[in-house]
């Protein structure tokens, strides 16, 4: 018999486990568990829950699965913790011990395939109605469909057709830890407009595409990221609070309640995936929740959604993983981390990206992490691995944050590999200036702080006309078009060709600029001029 | 658990704070232990490590003076519960809760276990009404709001206590039921009798319970009076209705225990040797703030803490900014009492806490237009510095006079001193009044023309303004 030998915090060490495999769910006296690591008949355990109570002697129970995400037509719209199950049927207290109720609707079916059919893997057999933004799609394996059902109203795990000899439900379990499978990764690129003028015009990311969000506390990386899952042109957002705080998530979970959906007209929420597994939750559980996040979105995904991965902070991710491996025992690399963090990183980058679907469908996930270095350090082994696997990096200032410019993102700290291609996706829509502009304020704000560091040593009234008149630029282009508030009503969300027209309002007056210093007009009374109209576009409406 | 209080002697080691049983079965992680060591007394303990026949227990009274042999252990079975209820107000304990006024053990029909359980996220109600403290700085512009957490960030020799015990001695929820919880860890008698003063009338009102651990008592009794502060806390706002106020100070004299545990461990430490859960650690107490929906109270976290050598990048400071929702930081460079950086001082809440119906319709305007002005006055006051003030422009010298007004008129304030929010937006109209009118580009023309008002039209001694406005 399986018994526990050693309880230390979240690791349970467990004897007389002969034959059990790696990640496969364990019962531990009660308490919830994956194995981690085997040795013989000797496993270690991370657990899931509180182990408060639970001693060495303990009967243990294999369960035979992997841990795995309950996949269906209950995700959209719901509130889940970082093993996928839901909150909104959970207590106001989460008590390990208590039972969560499960769900026990029904859910409208509309069969798409004939009996008789032969239909590759990864096919919709059906569609599932009212769940949520974008209809459900229930894939099937491949193979003949011998018999499904008609129209009509059924539980979730009730079987609604059989296809090869494979009862095919509503649901669909896949352990998290895994990639769901897809057909080929896709070369075009297709941006992701998010709605922030820093992000879109300067530092884009793809559908697909991956990105960072380094930034010590309070530089905004949780207000942006919620600005993105709220306005960015996806079809499914996954929301992952991993390890940050209870009160953020209720503030996004009321506004996503709230705001309308400017391209369904219905709730955002019905779009979103939340995952709140909070500072205060089980910390093997918030391990976890960012695997349990990619999957549902990969499900999305192998639909022909474009799902989009929201997880802040992934550093909590990496501590918890730390954490874990320093009561196991293991031999720390750099700062305490388990060595094998750089690869953990890059295997969950590497989940994202622009696929066909075995199904033959277009489908994409696009991954935004945070990252909380510690004392705003940004040369600590989270942030810097995390940069190597990301193709955009926006990286939150504290100097940005403290003069209240928000979104805080550094325009010389950060970069997107894939801003020339995407420029030239605008190019191919209509935005053909998109590619100019873009190079014109990226250089001008260069310039602007390159000479701003040599009018800190030699003084202002010592520079050139047209100099001041960059220095000027730069202001302009900050407050004018980078800064946007996530307060304002007109100015929360930016469309492209709003950023556009803004970019060349301010470089059109930066222009006007120029031509007076050389007609001679002195740079002081140019600079004492009233550009309020100019500064203040952003906020009309 | 059994029924049999099993007795265990075989103490095998004692390491720190630290007491390693052997021959124990069936004693589960995280469990209560009551200690009898030879030389008389109780301790009580926590098992940190259940491996096989050996409990790892952490014995909050410190190991000084026990041997090994000799000693009783016994374990309750379950992990440590407390008394909970309405007997706790007006009471002065100890850092294990143990009473130090001379009254009986505080007793309660209910017990709850000391280390909480995890508020559900789908069942908070995000924070929408202030906490008022009397403190004009704080009110006005790092207001806190009620199921808020937000840490005071100082450095040693500075007035972060006396600004703590001034908070709880006048914090109120606008006549509805309000506690204050103060857990005291590692204070020096002197600050702990300064403290006890300041809030004598609040005690004697049965509004505060007070938990006291001193600089020079058992260092791990201090791991235990935070979550005893919160657990009674917790009952007091969630079943009682109550709006509490917890004050935690210092968090750093509690994180320097928790780090203490970790070495005698042998952990694999992060940052400056502390532990890598430090912030689990900090976030599972901070986390138990908040405010639920369906039930009237509400409970605000004051986290105090001392920054060694004033390094807000040290792990304390750093990781309680990542899980509190802003801060009030105390500067040496400020002057006057209390000596609150506004600029560096932000309540990540305060919108929705603030505004008509709750303070002032104007009150987020306002705030924001004084934390502008005062952005700039540094800026001027730096170049003052350079140049020389007389070589300033005349729009940068009326900066620097707005400064000096907004420290005179506003800011400073006696640490007995309570300010109602009329008589502090009062004062603040003053002070932005400093200024000329079109500067003030934050505020509306409606607040302006309610709220403005020139030296000259009824202001009190301010310094010249120039005198454009009618
Ligand atoms: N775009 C924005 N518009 C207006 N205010 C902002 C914006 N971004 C950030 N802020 C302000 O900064 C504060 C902190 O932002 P946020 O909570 O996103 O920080 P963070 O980087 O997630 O910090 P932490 O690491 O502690 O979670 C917010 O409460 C808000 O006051
Ligand atoms: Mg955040």
């Amino acid at each position: 018999m399986a018994v526990v030998t050693r309880v230390n915090g979240p690791l349970v060490e467990v004897d007389g486990m002969a034959g059990a495999s790696m990640f496969e769910l364990v019962d531990a006296g009660g308490v919830p568990g994956e194995i981690v690591a085997l040795k013989g008949a000797h496993a270690t355990v991370q657990a899931y829950e509180y182990t408060g109570g639970l001693a060495p002697g303990r009967p243990v129970e294999r369960m035979g699965v992997p841990l795995s995400a309950r996949l269906g037509p209950h995700l959209l719209g719901g509130i889940f913790d970082g093993l996928l199950r839901p909150l909104d049927g959970a207590g106001v207290w989460l008590d390990p011990r208590a039972a969560r109720t499960r769900e026990g609707r029904t859910w409208r079916f509309t069969p798409l395939a004939e009996p008789g059919q032969t239909i590759a893997p990864g096919t919709p057999v059906g569609t599932v109605e009212g769940a949520g933004a974008v209809p459900y799609l229930v894939l099937a394996p491949g193979g003949t469909v011998s018999s499904i059902r008609p129209p009509g109203a059924y539980p979730a795990d009730a079987p609604v057709a059989t296809v090869g000899g494979h009862r095919v439900t509503m649901v669909w379990h896949w352990p998290v830890r895994r990639a769901l499978p897809h057909r080929e990764r896709l070369g075009e690129q297709v941006p992701l407009i998010t709605g922030q003028r820093v992000v879109d015009l300067l530092l884009p990311v793809r559908k697909g595409g991956t990105v960072a969000v380094p930034g010590g506390f309070g530089t905004g990386k949780t207000v942006l990221l919620q600005q993105i899952a709220k306005w960015c042109d996806a079809d499914v957002v996954v929301y992952i609070g991993c390890g940050e705080r209870g009160n953020e998530m209720a503030d996004v979970v009321a506004a996503l309640a709230e705001l309308t959906d400017p391209r369904t007209g219905g709730r955002l929420s019905e779009r979103t995936v939340v995952i709140a597994n909070t500072s205060n939750m089980p910390m093997m559980a918030r391990e976890a929740s960012v695997y349990t996040g990619i999957t549902v979105a990969e499900h999305f995904r192998d639909m022909g959604y474009d799902a989009v991965v929201i997880a802040d902070s992934t550093s909590r991710w990496a501590e918890a993983r730390r954490e874990f491996a320093s009561r196991g025992g293991a031999l720390p690399a750099e700062e305490g981390y388990p060595a094998d963090l750089a690869s953990a990183l890059a295997a969950f980058y590497e989940r994202a990206g622009r696929v066909t679907t075995l199904g033959g469908r277009t489908g994409s996930v696009t991954i935004i992490g945070a990252v909380s270095p510690p004392g705003g350090d940004l040369t600590e082994p989270v942030t810097t691995h995390t940069q190597r696997f990301v193709r955009t990096l926006w990286s939150l200032e504290r100097d940005l944050a403290y003069a209240r410019h928000y979104p805080a993102v550094s325009w010389a700290g950060s970069f997107s590999r894939d801003g020339d291609a995407l420029a030239r996706w605008h190019a191919r829509h209509g935005r053909d200036g998109w590619s100019a502009t873009r190079a014109r304020v990226a250089s001008l704000l260069g310039e602007a702080d390159r000479l701003a560091a040599l009018a800190e040593l030699v003084g202002t009234g010592t520079l050139p006309a047209r100099e001041r008149v960059i220095l000027l630029g730069g202001r302009l282009l900050r407050e004018g078009f980078l800064q946007q508030s996530s307060l304002s009503p007109v100015d929360a969300y930016c469309s492209p060709g709003r950023t556009a027209a803004l970019a060349v309002r301010v470089l059109e007056t930066i222009d006007e600029c120029l031509a007076l210093t050389e007609r001679g007009v002195p740079v002081g009374e140019i600079e004492e001029r009233d550009f309020s109209p100019v500064l203040r576009a952003k906020e009309a409406p | 658990m059994s029924l049999i209080e099993l007795e265990y002697t075989d103490v095998a080691e004692l390491r720190g704070p630290l007491a390693v049983v052997r021959g124990v079965s069936g004693v589960g992680w995280d469990e209560f232990a009551v200690i009898r060591p030879a030389s008389g007394g109780v301790r009580h303990g926590l098992v940190l490590e259940a491996d096989r026949d050996l409990a790892v227990v952490q014995v909050l009274e410190g190991t000084a003076g026990m041997a090994p042999g000799g000693s009783r252990v016994t374990f309750t079975g379950s992990p440590l519960r407390v008394p909970v209820g309405p007997g706790w107000l007006g009471r002065v304990c100890g850092g294990r809760g143990q009473p130090l006024d001379g009254g009986p053990a505080v007793s309660g029909t209910l017990t709850a276990p000391v280390n909480g359980l995890a508020l559900n996220p789908t069942r908070r109600m995000p924070p929408a009404e202030p906490v008022l403290t009397g403190v004009s700085a704080i009110d006005l512009l790092t207001t806190l709001v009620r199921g808020q957490k937000i840490a005071l960030f100082s450095s040693a020799g500075l007035p972060h206590l006396e600004l703590a015990a001034q908070i709880a001695a006048q914090a109120h929820a606008a006549g509805e039921p309000f506690s204050v919880v103060f857990a005291a860890m590692g204070l020096t008698h002197a600050d702990a009798a300064a403290v006890r003063d300041t809030l004598e009338t609040r005690s004697a009102a049965g509004e505060l319970v007070l938990l006291l651990n001193l600089a020079d008592d058992p260092v791990i009794e201090r791991l235990l009076t935070p979550r005893i502060a919160l657990t009674v806390a917790e009952h007091l706002a969630f079943s009682m209705g109550r709006h509490v106020l917890v004050v935690m100070a210092d968090m750093t004299s509690y994180c320097e225990a928790l780090r203490e545990v970790s070495a005698v461990r042998g952990e694999i430490p992060a940052r400056r040797a502390y532990p890598g859960y430090l912030y689990s650690d900090l976030a599972c107490l901070y986390e138990r703030c908040g405010r639920v929906r369906g039930l009237p109270g509400s409970l605000t976290l004051l986290p105090v803490l001392t920054m060694p050598a004033g390094d807000v990048t040290h792990p304390v400071p750093d990781l309680t900014g990542y899980i509190t929702e802003g801060q009030i930081v105390l500067s040496p460079e400020i002057p006057g009492y209390p000596p609150i950086d506004p600029l560096a001082s932000l309540s990540r809440l305060m919108r929705g806490g603030v505004g008509a119906g709750r303070t002032r319709p104007e009150h987020m305007d306002l705030a924001a237009q004084l934390l502008a002005a005062l952005a700039r006055a540094r800026q001027a006051g730096e170049l003052a510095e350079l140049v020389g003030a007389s070589a300033l422009s005349l729009a940068d010298r009326r900066y620097l006079d707005f400064a000096a007004a907004f420290t005179r008129e506003l800011a400073d304030q006696r640490g007995d001193e309570t300010r109602s929010l009329e008589e502090t937006f009062r004062r603040a109209w003053c002070v932005v009044s400093v200024l000329p009118r079109r500067e003030l580009t934050m505020l509306g023309r409606e607040a302006l023309d309610a709220g403005y008002r020139p030296a000259g039209a009824g202001g009190e001694g301010q310094p010249s303004a120039d005198g454009e406005e009618p």
